[in-house]
């Protein structure tokens, strides 16, 4: 492609300006590495597991338990925010009548742009305590995967959404002609043409949940233990970055630098993989 | 058959449980919040550890960061989503790093974002604990979303205006001046809207950035909280600050429901002229 | 090429053009020119990517005339008309061999100046592509890019241009109006008007009437026929009896080998009345395509 020659000035100038925003992401990983070099030259990686407990001023590194909460957070919330988000596509896309749909589908676009500090915030004042009068202290794990079920919920229902919007409308058509019932219809042609992005939604909805703070910093009750039951306060991964932060220096600091990799690391692979369910799609 | 009916009955079900927490949520906030917000809220400083008072430094804070967000924000992302969508091949290697890469920083959580901007701006560049350093945070959180909608927007507009300029020997760069962009303008603006959404509701990429100190900012390098940063501080660290926090709570999520309401109608009105 | 060969109509010629599939009379139309080739065109292939569109086309394009390109769809007509204003460079994967000689400048040279080639070459799309501008903005702003600044100025191409394509009077009183408020065929002569402001010398069409209806088809028809011996027009057309009405020159394309190829090339009216080429013969009088 041969450009004239204002056009390849201004391409040059573009180029510049882009070079930045391709940086950022190798700078943010740069940084992380860069920062978490001090504990990591002498505290092995397998440390961060096999260690007593999470003691950083006494050298113990242990995120087991931090671990442990964001996963079990992670999958709770997915458990119930996965077949709640795709129930409220499908019904917004085939069960509700038009004007219904519409208002529905508006109201989880307003659930999409509240604040996670809201969430947090909410589950703290009202949904926590109602915990705690089942099961005393209330803040948990359980009111942890609730919260977070609540905020990834309509990035699950709006991707699905997408993902169903895309299936030809000759598919459907065809299967009405065949007399299907609608769930036929939607269990049998419609969830399977759409099952990739639907895979892609939640994977994404899987990497919010993960690299959530705000909301499960408030309502999880920040205690470092492995949780032995719903109702267990928890600290996850996200939260110990946010909490210990403030006043943490040296290896302490470094150690925080490592979990915040660590999140790095778990949401790479989850975008990579959905990528490839993205690419699959798009061959279908 | 009954399958059916089963499937028809869980759908609507699952629907009713939304709504209903949704519902929940919103009378919840706006039962506690409602009776402290009035003018003088709006404008005044916070007193007593925000207990009472206002939170009018909040909101300058506030809007501060958001402008050096959208300041830095704005060129960086039109300059790679025109470089993407005009001067680059679909498929090339170039595009698709530049993708990549913006695909992973979509997904960065928010809490790296601030150890990042911590470690880069705060201490490397010497900016301190600022509204600078927040702003100059968000920035990186938000251009992935400004650079898609941008992209998509300039996408959109068909190819045939492009062959015609080309044919009457305008240059790419007149074409997009005169032409391309104005066309595109719904979508960026609808994009920055987005992006804006996306950073007034960001807390933990600031705590770490811009700070906590409640007071009137004299400069961009001062430290100054934001409006979210405010909700947490007041429900976490300060007792019976929970009236101030629901009042703050309810500004917040109107502001962000007014910015993504015309944000929506953007792409809406957009997608209509598409056609 | 059979270009100066006169052929005598013998009684069995006046039988082929009175049975044979009627296009209408023949117009001769005024003697276009001393057949000076203006473009030389020499084994210009073209591939997209792996697949290729255009096999060893050699012809000329001879000044003030009216060349038409006549063949079926996906002879690769557009492409080679791509080729003669180079954009085929917007094209990603395009790739380009052969000689093209404009004037006495290689057309292909990488060095050359495109946005000037575009001034001296200008090009009608098939569908009408007026700006999202005002009809004013939509002449101005290629005449703006390429130096022409002065109101006056301006004001001066503007009616002369839209005098020459028909369209002053009917839209002198609103010159601020939105391009795209007007019909299919005023969209399609303000498109000519835009090209003709450049004062290019050869315009390429590349089907400008088949996206108009019937009566549009005729005025921009007229209009085509009035450039001739000012501007130099290639032509690609479906519309064989269009062709035969309002070309000196016909070229035709076919499919070969599945790339695009050029049959005979030659004067209209022996195109249309002797073709050398059995094939020719066959697509002109309705048999083939």
């Amino acid at each position: 492609m041969s450009l004239p020659r204002a056009d390849r000035r201004l391409a040059a100038l573009l180029r510049i300006c882009a070079l930045p925003v391709a940086a950022i992401v190798l700078l943010i990983l740069l940084f992380l590495a860069r920062e978490s070099q001090p504990v990591l030259q002498h505290v092995a990686l397998s440390r961060f597991i096999s260690d007593a407990s999470w003691h950083p001023l006494q050298g113990l590194y242990r995120l087991t338990p931090m671990l442990a909460a964001t996963l079990y957070a992670t999958l709770g919330a997915l458990l119930l925010a996965a077949p709640l988000g795709i129930a409220s596509a499908l019904f917004s896309r085939y069960y509700a009548p038009p004007l219904l749909a519409a208002g529905y589908r508006r109201m989880i676009e307003l659930l999409a742009g509240i604040p996670s500090v809201v969430y947090g915030f909410w589950g703290l004042t009202t949904l926590a305590p109602l915990i705690g009068r089942l099961h005393p202290p209330g803040v948990s794990l359980l009111s942890g995967m609730l919260v977070l079920a609540l905020m990834i919920l309509p990035t699950v229902a709006l991707t699905v959404d997408a993902a169903l919007a895309a299936v030809p409308v000759a598919y459907i058509r065809s299967a009405a002609a065949l007399g299907l019932s609608r769930w036929g219809l939607i269990g049998g042609v419609a969830l399977p043409a759409a099952r990739s992005g639907i895979a892609a939604g939640i994977l994404l909805a899987t990497g919010r949940a993960i690299g959530e703070t705000m909301a499960v910093l408030m309502v999880t009750g920040n205690v470092v233990q492995l949780p032995q039951s719903l109702f267990d306060p928890v600290r996850t991964l996200t939260a110990n970055i946010a909490l210990e932060m403030a006043y943490a220096t040296g290896d302490h600091r470094a150690a925080l630098f490592v979990s915040g990799l660590a999140l790095m690391m778990m949401v790479l692979v989850l975008v990579t993989t959905a990528e490839l369910f993205n690419k699959e799609r798009r061959h279908v | 058959m009954f399958k059916n009916h089963l499937a028809t009955g869980l759908t609507w079900l699952a629907a009713a449980l939304v709504s209903g927490m949704f519902a929940w949520l919103l009378v919840d906030l706006l039962m506690h919040g409602l009776a402290k917000l009035s003018w003088a809220f709006f404008i005044e400083s916070p007193e007593n550890s925000g207990r009472s008072g206002g939170i009018g430094p909040i909101i300058t804070s506030t809007a501060l960061i958001l402008l050096i967000t959208v300041a830095t924000a704005l060129p960086l992302s039109l300059a790679t989503a025109v470089l993407l969508s005009e001067f680059t091949r679909r498929d090339g290697v170039f595009a698709l790093l530049i993708r990549r890469s913006l695909d992973v920083l979509a997904g960065v959580p928010s809490i790296v974002f601030g150890l990042f901007g911590n470690a880069f701006f705060c201490i490397d560049l010497g900016l301190g604990f600022s509204i600078l350093s927040g702003g100059l945070t968000l920035a990186c959180m938000i251009l992935p979303i400004l650079i898609r909608t941008t992209e998509e927007g300039l996408k959109a507009v068909p190819d045939d205006y492009r062959l015609a300029a080309a044919a009457l020997g305008l240059s790419r760069g007149a074409a997009l001046a005169h032409l391309l962009l104005p066309v595109a303008v719904p979508a960026l603006l609808a994009g920055l809207l987005l992006g804006i959404g996306r950073a007034g509701a960001e807390t933990a990429a600031l705590i770490f950035t811009s700070g906590y100190v409640a007071r009137m900012p004299d400069s961009l390098l001062d430290s100054g909280r934001a409006l979210s940063v405010h909700i947490y501080d007041l429900s976490m660290n300060v007792a019976g600050g929970d009236a101030a926090a629901y009042a703050s709570a309810l500004i917040l999520i109107m502001l962000l429901l007014i910015i993504n309401t015309i944000a929506a109608g953007l792409m809406k009105h957009w997608n209509l002229a598409k056609v | 090429m059979r270009l100066f060969k006169k052929t005598a109509d013998t009684p069995a010629d006046k039988l082929k053009t009175q049975t044979a599939y009627t296009l209408g009379p023949l117009q001769s139309g005024p003697p276009c020119c001393v057949p000076e080739p203006l473009i030389r065109v020499e084994k210009l292939s073209l591939h997209y990517g792996a697949k290729p569109a255009l096999n060893e086309v050699s012809l000329d394009i001879y000044k003030g005339c009216i060349t038409a390109l006549i063949g079926p769809s996906g002879c690769g007509k557009t492409s080679f008309l791509s080729v003669l204003n180079r954009l085929t460079d917007m094209i990603p994967g395009c790739r380009v061999s052969g000689r093209v000689v404009y004037g006495n400048q290689d057309l292909r040279h990488p060095a050359l100046d495109v946005q000037a080639l575009r001034r001296d070459i200008g090009m009608i799309f098939q569908k009408p592509t007026p700006f999202p501008l005002s009809i004013r903005r939509n002449i101005e702003l290629p005449l703006r890019e390429h130096g022409i600044n002065k109101a006056a100025d301006l004001n001066d191409v503007l009616q002369r241009v839209l005098q020459e394509v028909g369209l002053w009077d009917e839209v002198k009183d609103r010159l601020e109006a939105p391009a795209q408020a007007l019909s299919g065929g005023q969209q399609q002569r303000l498109c000519i008007a835009r090209a003709l402001a450049l004062q290019p010398k050869v315009l390429l069409m590349d089907e400008p009437c088949s996206a108009l209806d019937p009566i549009s088809s005729g005025v921009v028809e007229d209009l085509i026929q009035r450039l001739r011996g000012q501007y130099t027009v290639v032509i690609v057309t479906h519309n064989l009896a269009q062709a035969r009405r309002i070309a000196n020159y016909a070229g035709f394309f076919w499919v070969r080998e599945r790339a695009g190829c050029l049959v005979e090339f030659g004067q209209c009216k022996q195109i249309f009345d002797d073709p050398a080429h059995e094939l020719t013969a066959a697509y002109v009088h309705g048999r083939r395509g």
